[in-house]
């Protein structure tokens, strides 16, 4: 039953029956996060306004961490059974890994002008999510660069397997650096305890980034798949 | 002979009939740490300050040079086919590679390094601590290259591709390496970096040969 969907053939019409389930999902919870986000939860004692960035940003560094290994579990998957959807699937993915952690980054810098007074500080996890977008770019480009799309999602997953069980060295490694070179920041683990509408906010919000992640990269494979299996019958009649 | 001896004098003998190609990478390594003072100034303090990191970004980034010629020249004239076909298991094939590559760029890298420290104003112990962080940090960059050398083969672009590839990767590498002299240079005992050090080099052996095999097997198939 599970295998029966890892083909092409087969999920790529169940893919299509998803997408506007997801994408639906993924706005009405994103409404609803941001409803709360904006005014529902109350302004923080100490950070005021601003802190309201973290309902986009902490969702959006879970996501890009998240992806990563399903990224690489996908990968993994595809290269030990030689099943076709995985790669393909690892293909759709990284994209949206790779812009879930460039606006990780871009928030947190937006959130650190007025906190920290800097766009920028070489802060543990601001430096570990800007080496996690390095290793998402080195997926990506490899891919680009192989023409033969078997030798490409096999390559890659070597690169994303290596890059994943590099993921939690590089960010014990550099929070380690961190704290021997400089004093910790603020960070926003020691800010004070959450209210219980910032975390409902915040829970919304991780949920959409779920949901649109899906949508997504499902509508991302839809395209892979079709531009990979063009010569096929079956999809040719999927098409008609 | 075992067929790791015999790869590796193999390898090291065509490298030394071709000297350039190694001088090569001595020569950039040490134009890149010569560059440094140039651009922020001659000032002895900042200078020792910035030394290890230097140093260790140097090293990174010889090794990013090197790297394309590990399989390469083998690649492209079907020598590794053959290798890969032979009885030989193509994990030795890949770590007498390796091998050769540290002895090649990371050891004369590594004994190269204090006349670098003394140009930066290192005490001596500092440069001692230097040399010994590049001797147990330097193999980390060949066995994790050596993964990166193989899934560019016959990519196109492979030069900037690899530097793409495993410079994050190196990013652990730099942080204990370059730690361990800075620590000597402040007092602290820079023991745990060692440590360290010996770890991502125990884990690196483990990973590096397997993806660069794997690696392979996917260029040649």
């Amino acid at each position: 039953m599970l295998f029966k969907f890892a083909s092409p053939q087969t999920f790529f019409p169940l893919a299509g029956k998803m997408i506007p389930w997801f994408g639906a999902l993924a706005a009405v919870l994103a409404l609803a996060g941001l409803y709360v986000a904006f005014l529902v939860a109350p302004t923080d004692a100490t950070q005021g306004e601003a802190y309201r960035i973290i309902f986009i940003h902490v969702p959006a560094a879970w996501m890009s961490m998240f992806l990563y290994l399903v990224m690489a579990g996908w990968a993994g998957t595809g290269l030990a059974l030689n099943t076709r959807l995985s790669g393909m699937m690892a293909s759709a993915i990284a994209p949206t890994g790779a812009m879930f952690t460039f606006l990780a980054l871009w928030t947190g810098s937006l959130w650190g002008k007025p906190t920290w007074g800097t766009w920028w500080v070489w802060d543990a996890r601001l430096t570990s999510e800007l080496i996690l977008l390095f290793l998402y770019l080195g997926f990506i480009a490899l891919k680009a660069s192989i023409e033969d799309p078997v030798r490409a999602d096999r390559a890659g997953a070597i690169l994303a397997l290596v890059g994943a069980v590099n993921v939690p060295i590089i960010y014990f490694s550099v929070q380690w650096w961190n704290t021997l070179h400089q004093g910790a920041s603020v960070s926003l683990t020691r800010s004070p305890s959450m209210a219980m509408t910032m975390l409902a906010g915040m829970l919304l919000m991780a949920l959409a980034a779920w949901t649109y992640s899906i949508a997504v990269i499902l509508a991302r494979l839809r395209t892979i798949i079709r531009e990979r299996e063009r010569d096929m019958e079956w999809l040719r009649e999927a098409m008609a | 002979m075992s067929g790791f001896a015999l790869l590796l004098r193999r390898d090291l003998r065509i490298a030394l009939r071709r000297r350039g190609d190694v001088l090569n990478v001595l020569v950039f390594f040490v134009i890149v740490a010569s560059l440094f003072p140039l651009g922020v100034g001659p000032e002895p303090n900042q200078l020792r300050a910035m030394a290890p990191g230097v140093v260790w970004i140097g090293a990174l980034l010889a090794a990013v040079v090197s790297l394309p010629r590990l399989f390469a020249a083998d690649f492209a004239d079907g020598t590794l086919e053959q290798m890969l076909a032979s009885a030989q298991p193509l994990p030795v094939v890949v770590l007498a590679k390796i091998a050769a590559h540290w002895l090649l760029t990371g050891l004369p890298l590594a004994i190269v390094a204090p006349l670098i420290g003394l140009q930066y104003d290192l005490p001596a112990d500092a440069l001692a601590a230097l040399m010994a962080s590049l001797l147990l940090g330097t193999p980390v960059l060949s066995l994790l290259g050596a993964a990166g050398a193989a899934l560019v083969l016959g990519t196109r672009g492979a030069g900037a591709l690899i530097a793409l590839l495993v410079l994050p990767l190196y990013v652990p590498v730099l942080i204990f390496g370059a730690g361990a002299v800075n620590a000597h240079l402040i007092g602290i005992n820079p023991s745990a970096y060692f440590s360290l050090l010996g770890a991502l080099l125990a884990v690196s052996s483990l990973i590096g040969p397997w993806a660069a095999c794997a690696a392979l097997r996917v260029a040649l198939d």
